[in-house]
């Protein structure tokens, strides 16, 4: 891979990141518990579908091959795809979708928060951006999990088995591979195993708050970074891809 | 009342500052377990297109309100007593606008 191969990469993983969850939460439209947490889901929905566009875009002008957001977004298969494995996850019920959004949120702060120091003026600019609507994502999921944490017994037992049950997703987030570390080198990426300690701090003072137990780490699965998801990702690509793919150019 | 409604989360009244300067105005109401959600529920379902810089949300119980019955006793008597406008001041011109 050539150092302009790996930026795609990169940029690809950052905004199939945004992309994905973003899906996910528009599954959430219209089935929220409640209409405020509808607009609050799809709200965040659409600042990581902005997010998304902006890495897009950028990633195919990186590459130089007349590849759009669009094109990158609606014509890539699975193998194609960078996005964690965390976020392909089906949302299950209200407490697993903010057992996820918690911890990628706190997550995706601090790598903006390091990225919009990047070398990359873009990329720092985009980062910058996003950060300011990530900061409203982590209030927000965190709230949801310290009160359904310490609310009632079922809500507890229900946040408790969420965060259990994507706990081995968790780790993938801090993987460094070579193109990581290339773009640490120039200055333009993050070095997120160096995240782990802050990202834990961080965590761990929610979850105490929640009354929540941090999980033992007993399993994880890793492969997003080589295009190796789950097999959920074929479904959501189908539902996202399907209009595009179906009538390629439509316009509305 | 039923069962459902009961069960319902509190409702909170949802005053909106649009910008420096202005008062806080009544926009409405939304459902919320405890303040802090309800904050958060005003800011993502009354400032989506950049509508305020200041929320202030309020329990609607927590409001007292003049009722209807009052009406009579609280606002009819003021109507007979025009002495209270001040409008039998004859302004010198100097003054301008008022």
């Amino acid at each position: 891979m050539t150092n302009n191969d790996m930026f795609f990469d990169y940029l690809l993983r950052l905004g199939d990141n945004s992309l994905i969850l973003g899906q996910r939460l528009a599954e959430w439209c219209g089935h929220a518990p409640m209409l405020e947490e509808d607009l609050a889901l799809t709200n965040i929905g659409l600042d990581l579908l902005g997010q998304a566009r902006m890495f897009l875009s950028y990633a195919g002008e990186v590459e130089g091959k007349g590849r759009d957001e669009d094109r990158l977004a609606y014509f890539r298969d699975t193998k194609d795809w960078r996005n964690l494995l965390l976020l392909e996850q089906p949302n299950g019920d209200f407490a697993a979708t903010m057992a996820r959004q918690f911890f990628f949120d706190s997550f995706q702060y601090l790598q903006f928060e390091r990225l919009s120091k990047s070398s990359d003026e873009r990329l720092a600019g985009i980062a910058a951006k996003s950060l300011k609507e990530t900061t409203y994502h982590r209030r927000h999921s965190a709230d949801w999990v310290i009160r359904l944490g310490d609310g009632t017994e079922e809500s507890h037992e229900k946040m408790q088995s969420a965060i259990d049950a994507i706990w081995g997703y968790l780790p993938e987030m801090f993987d460094m591979d070579a193109v990581d570390e290339a773009m640490v080198a120039e200055g333009i990426g993050v070095d997120v195993s160096a995240l782990r300690s802050h990202w834990d701090e961080y965590i761990n003072g929610v979850l105490a708050e929640a009354t929540l137990t941090r999980p033992e780490n007993s399993w994880s699965v890793h492969g997003s970074r080589e295009g190796k998801h789950s097999e959920h990702l074929g479904y959501i690509l189908a539902e996202m891809q399907f209009l595009p793919r179906a009538y390629p150019d439509a316009k509305w | 009342m039923s069962n459902e409604i009961k069960n319902e989360l509190p409702l909170y009244e949802v005053f909106i500052r649009s910008k420096n300067g202005l008062d806080h105005k009544h926009v409405g109401s939304l459902h919320a377990s405890d303040p802090e959600m309800a904050l958060t529920n005003a800011r993502d379902v009354y400032t989506r297109r950049s509508e305020g810089v200041s929320i202030w949300v309020v329990k609607s119980t927590d409001i007292v309100a003049s009722s209807p019955e009052d009406r009579g006793s609280f606002y009819e008597p003021a109507e007979d007593k025009l002495y209270r406008h001040p409008t039998f001041f004859e302004l010198p011109d100097e003054v301008g606008h008022m």
